[in-house]
């Protein structure tokens, strides 16, 4: 176990500094001036070097990345705007705020939205789909088969306004959707952030309804299950004991892959109901060309899907005991 | 094979009869295609401490009538009628709890192929245990003994840290072994082992049949062994039912039909299995032909369009009627040729293959 977590943190670290490296490397591909953006209009030439020698742009490449990583170390010391504490992302072209602290600012919001939208996925999909298998050919059946193809092609830029113009505006049942810090009140955060969650999950939840059907119709068909009800086991335990367990392996599989996925829904979501989370950074960061955000909000978001993914390889493992981990 | 004497209505208590009786078992899967009859008019008995070899080819009905037993088919798609007696208790009538307390408890089965038939998810000692504690009502610590009890007995070594292991952690002979102790684990009074050793080596085959033998001895359980291998049969059944088309089409002792088998299906099977003593340049001469299509069987015998006799037992008849197995008792095969005609044409084909 312990080895295989070594193992699997040092791939995790060099993966992480190839997505950065070639982050890096494309932001200078595109031929878009970040210090002439700085210098505005009337640009004098001793200007724009100075502001080029502040950003460290007057370097070679292959050293701003290495003063990046060290950065992030050890920490740095901009002349512009003074000392940057480790770990340190550098300071944003566009806001010339910290790029670590506005992400540490952010984060709440956005890991609200993406736990919040997977547990209404999991907790919904797979009961509705547990359902489903249990009435098998049964009108219950039919109903959550149908309205899972339904939820699969519903887009999250058309259901979010639509349902806020309907439970917000029109019947004001639920609050706007905005962000309020679980600390401060977790009520209001819980009721605030529902119609985002609701959202968010809509196409992930009708996937999760047919694949957990799919998959308990196949292992109720499994020799090991005829096995379980030869041995007198009820159907409950059969159900529940059994399928279940087997049923749940590709669904895990599959979640620390959607796991990205979400993160990128919660970009869109974010900005369909103006909440202020990384997402928004992210997309900002691009219009502004505002490297050091880009790549803050970069290394963030790759760092927490790999480290999810190492958490879904070690519940694996609690469910499958043919799973190793070494 | 015994006396069939009993009278009374279905469903209702019987007298002393057979220790397992099936009556006129039909078993029909509805498909996107049709109706399969599966099994077709199928009696037989079993008695205690004996052994029933049920043979025939794949799609025969082997299995889907001992599934029938255990009430095991999906009722939504499947037709169950006749009558199975287990000493009083009638078992297609039966409710599904009924069923739920005889399965595992009274009734036993192994699977053919171990690997798939055990949980990949539970330990050995957990499935053995569940069973025990399901009929039993016995706590998690006894039903724990009692799996390693049924270990050491089935003779796996070290059973008291095996009983912790996955099955995935067992060799295939092993996991056999496993599954034996679980259908025996609450005792049961009939066995039915479905093909238990196909998915095993040779050795490990004859390891299993003598286990099994062993156990019969000792607690004079009913054994219905399901097999597609006459070899399994001579050496551990009483009696043999040969199966073809979900019916029956030979049934007697071992001896009678390994012997003297009177269908021509039973001379087809025993010709088509290769012998120690017959000589190296004679080829197997195996059953010609596909079995039927269950969705549409043959009119008539089921087997004539595969037979070399049909027009022997006169015009037309095996074409159109359908043989019965006779005598109703002891020695009996489902077949229009007369004694004597079964008798020569034997004589004349084990002559050709000497």
């Amino acid at each position: 176990m312990t080895g295989f977590l070594v193992r699997r943190v040092a791939g995790a670290l060099v993966i992480l500094l190839i997505i950065s490296a070639v982050t890096f490397y494309l932001f200078y591909a595109i031929p878009r001036d970040p210090a002439r953006a700085f210098c505005g209009k009337i640009c004098q030439p001793e200007t724009l070097a100075l502001i080029r020698h502040n950003l460290g742009m007057d370097e070679p490449l292959f050293v701003q990345y290495w003063h990046w990583l060290t950065g992030i170390v050890a920490g740095r010391d901009f002349v512009q705007f003074g000392e940057c504490p480790a770990p340190c992302l550098g300071y944003s072209f566009a806001t010339q705020e910290p790029v670590f602290g506005a992400i540490v600012d952010r984060f709440p919001v956005t890991l609200s939205l993406t736990v919040g939208a997977s547990v209404v996925i999991l907790a919904f999909g797979i009961v509705t789909g547990m359902i489903a298998a249990w009435k098998v050919g049964q009108p219950l059946d039919k109903i959550a088969s149908a309205s899972s193809v339904i939820g699969a092609s519903l887009q999250i830029y058309f259901v979010g306004p639509l349902l806020a113009f309907y439970l917000v505006d029109t019947l004001q049942l639920i609050p706007r959707p905005s962000y309020v810090p679980i600390t401060e009140s977790p009520v209001e955060w819980f009721t605030h952030l529902m119609l985002p969650w609701v959202v968010l999950s809509i196409i992930f939840t009708a996937n999760y309804t047919r694949m957990t059907r799919s998959q308990m119709v196949e292992q109720l068909a499994e020799d090991y299950v005829r096995t379980a009800r030869a041995k007198g086991m009820s159907n409950r335990t059969v159900f529940f004991r059994f399928a279940w367990r087997g049923a749940m392996i590709p669904i895990v599989t599959i979640f620390g892959v959607d796991l990205a996925v979400l993160l990128g829904g919660a970009i869109i979501t974010e900005q369909t109901f103006s909440l202020h989370g990384i997402g928004e950074l992210a997309v900002r960061a691009v219009q502004n060309t505002d490297l050091p955000m880009l790549l803050g909000v970069t290394i963030v978001g790759a760092t927490a899907i790999v480290v999810l993914n190492i958490v879904v390889d070690v519940l694996y493992a609690f469910i499958d005991p043919r799973v190793r981990l070494s | 094979m015994t006396t069939v004497s009993w009278s009374g209505e279905p469903g209702t208590s019987r007298g002393p009869g057979p220790f397992l009786s099936v009556r006129d078992l039909s078993v029909e899967f509805s498909t996107e295609d049709g109706i399969v009859h599966a099994v077709d008019g199928l009696s037989f008995d079993l008695e205690k401490g004996t052994t029933l070899g049920i043979v025939g080819e794949s799609g025969s009905g082997k299995s889907v009538t001992n599934l029938a037993i255990l009430g095991l088919h999906d009722p939504a798609h499947t037709k169950i009628s006749g009558e199975i007696w287990l000493e009083d208790q009638e078992l297609i009538s039966a409710g599904s709890g009924t069923m739920e307390k005889l399965r595992g408890n009274r009734i036993a089965m192994i699977f053919q192929d171990p690997l798939t038939a055990l949980s990949p998810f539970h330990t050995i000692g957990r499935q053995i245990g569940e069973v025990y504690r399901k009929h039993k009502g016995a706590s998690k610590k006894e039903a724990r003994e009692r799996a390693i009890e049924m270990l050491r007995r089935v003779g796996i070594p070290q059973p008291e840290t095996r009983v912790d292991h996955y099955p995935h952690e067992f060799s295939g002979g092993m996991r056999q072994r496993a599954m034996i102790a679980m259908a025996l684990v609450c005792d049961p009074d009939l066995l039915i082992a479905d093909e238990p050793t196909t998915a095993l080596d040779v050795t490990v085959q004859a390891q299993i049949l003598d286990l099994l033998k062993e156990l019969q001895q000792q607690f004079g359980t009913a054994i219905i062994l399901i097999t597609h291998d006459l070899g399994v049969v001579a050496g551990t059944a009483d009696n043999v039912l040969v199966m073809y088309a979900g019916r029956a089409a030979e049934r007697g002792t071992v001896r009678e039909v390994l012997r003297e088998p009177r269908h021509p299906y039973t001379w087809g099977l025993l010709s088509s299995m290769p012998r120690l003593n017959s000589p190296v340049d004679v080829p197997l001469k195996p059953v010609r032909g596909t079995p039927p299509s269950l969705l549409n069987p043959p009119p008539g015998c089921p087997f004539h369009p595969r037979c070399d006799y049909a027009e022997l037992a006169g015009p037309e008849l095996c074409f159109t009627q359908r043989p019965s197995i006779s005598p109703e008792t002891g020695h009996g095969d489902a077949c229009y040729l007369t004694l004597e005609q079964k008798r020569d044409l034997r004589t004349a084909t084990t002559e050709d293959r000497a």
